[in-house]
């Protein structure tokens, strides 16, 4: 027998969650992370909740985000009752700004877009610049208007993974950091991962990886199609509260610093910073609120983003390997309370999941569209 | 609290520390010239409130933050002293720039 039920292949947020509710519904548990010098989203992101905008062009992505987010309030709360650590989870509602008309009718069409493909679960408002402004004095006159949901919020996600850890600590999860995968074999009735640790055997396995799920799903007979993305951040001095809700762009943390961001590239596996876009993100920020103008900033990074072709999350059991998956996504902030609840719950099996399998990597077959 | 090892010098400069008046060598660091002076918190943190003093000294930890000349969360132990310096307390977050 198996020494465990899953093996969890990565220890970011997509990792954790999983590995957390998986041990919370009582299943033995290893997770095996990278080292320092892996390259990790999880520890780069902006710290959103986020669901207006996503999954335009995918409307199982439009309901799947909208459901993680409502699961946010309870997720968080069962994860610091259990942890008693603090994720600083607030779902105040979120803000897109638009600059001139054509972003704002883009908007509007958008949001419509998801909205029908949720069946009206999706609930928004335009807000004009008067609006917005009474919400949040400190906006410039160049802002035309924006976008707001209700459902949108932000946290801490450094502290979301401090608590998942612990969380997983608290359910007997075994992690294993700084792990170099050589060789999984796929055997009847399970899994042998040869890791710096040893060899490993589970009945299935997850693939949580990140970048590194290409390789690792060449192992185990699937093709995960993985985009990279750099997204750069500043960060501000603490500042008194002016930002009582999360912008797309500019969000102010619980403890006053500000987070200013926003930015794609294509530069490969590099998660190095570059003037050119720090400028391009200050400038816009600066744009919408004046006021940062005379902020210090006191540092910035770069972190890449996991992405697949249509942007949109891979939830994949392998035909080749059954008991073999792969989480893909790059919104671990968001669907963590979707990942520990019903994504372990269908990769425990005890559950169908027709919304999840819609996103099997069937889609990026041609012989599919 | 603290005496310095060496002497760099005879000139001095006069620095106005929580509105008081000081003398110090010229040619060191403000967070040099608070603990010189006995000072016991350099700033208020934001989150707990606690008290803090200068920690490396080189940069690193931003626990030396201060208002220098009117402008907040200075890192003290980057700024030489200059002549007539005003330097307060940082107490918690910074107030909102005003604009202009």
């Amino acid at each position: 027998m198996a020494e465990y039920d899953y093996i969890i292949v990565g220890g970011g947020l997509v990792g954790s969650s999983i590995a957390y509710g998986l041990a919370r519904q009582k299943h033995r548990v290893a997770v095996l992370d990278g080292g320092d010098r892996s390259f990790r989203a999880s520890r780069g992101n902006f710290g959103l909740v986020w669901v207006q905008g996503k999954g335009a062009n995918f409307a199982p992505y439009a309901r799947l985000t909208g459901r993680a987010a409502d699961l946010w309030p309870q997720f968080t709360e069962q994860l610091t009752g259990e942890t008693g650590v603090g994720t600083d989870y607030q779902r105040s509602g979120g803000m897109h700004f638009c600059l001139d008309e054509q972003e704002w009718e883009e908007r509007v069409e958008e949001m419509e877009t998801i909205r029908a493909h949720t069946g009206d679960a999706f609930d928004y408002e335009m807000l004009n610049h008067d609006q917005v402004k009474q919400q949040i004095p400190q906006i410039s006159d160049r802002v035309l208007g924006a976008s707001y949901s209700a459902q949108d919020g932000h946290v801490n996600p450094l502290y979301l993974l401090q608590a998942l850890q612990q969380g997983m600590d608290h359910h007997g999860v075994r992690y294993l950091p700084n792990q170099v995968i050589d060789k999984i074999e796929a055997r009847q009735g399970g899994f042998r991962v040869h890791a710096s640790e040893g060899v490993i055997a589970a009945g299935k396995i997850v693939l949580c990886a990140g970048l590194g799920n290409r390789p690792l799903g060449e192992m185990l007979g699937m093709d995960i199609p993985v985009v990279v993305d750099r997204g750069q951040i500043m960060i501000t001095e603490r500042l008194q509260p002016f930002l009582n809700l999360p912008t797309l762009h500019v969000r102010q943390t619980a403890e006053g610093t500000v987070q200013i961001g926003y930015s794609h590239e294509d530069v490969g596996l590099d998660d190095g910073t570059s003037p050119t876009e720090l400028i391009k993100i200050a400038h816009r920020a600066v744009t919408m609120f004046p006021l940062l103008q005379r902020v210090q900033l006191v540092r910035a990074w770069g972190a890449l983003r996991i992405m697949t072709p249509d942007g949109n999350p891979i939830y994949q059991q392998s035909t080749q390997c059954p008991g073999a998956f792969t989480v893909t996504c790059h919104s671990g902030v968001t669907l963590a309370a979707m990942h520990a609840g019903p994504v372990a719950e269908w990769i425990a099996g005890s559950l169908e999941q027709d919304l999840i399998n819609k996103f099997s990597t069937d889609r990026f077959d041609v012989s599919q569209n | 609290m603290f005496r310095r090892i060496e002497d760099i010098g005879s000139d001095t400069v006069t620095l106005w520390i929580d509105k008081r008046e000081f003398q110090v060598p010229a040619g060191i660091s403000v967070a040099a010239a608070v603990l010189l002076c006995g000072f016991d918190k350099v700033r208020d943190t934001p989150v707990s409130g606690s008290p803090r003093l200068p920690y490396c000294m080189m940069g690193i930890c931003f626990d030396c933050l201060m208002c220098i000349d009117g402008v907040p969360n200075q890192q003290a132990c980057q700024v030489e002293v200059r002549h007539n310096m005003t330097i307060d307390y940082q107490r918690g977050a910074a107030e909102l720039p005003q604009q202009e």
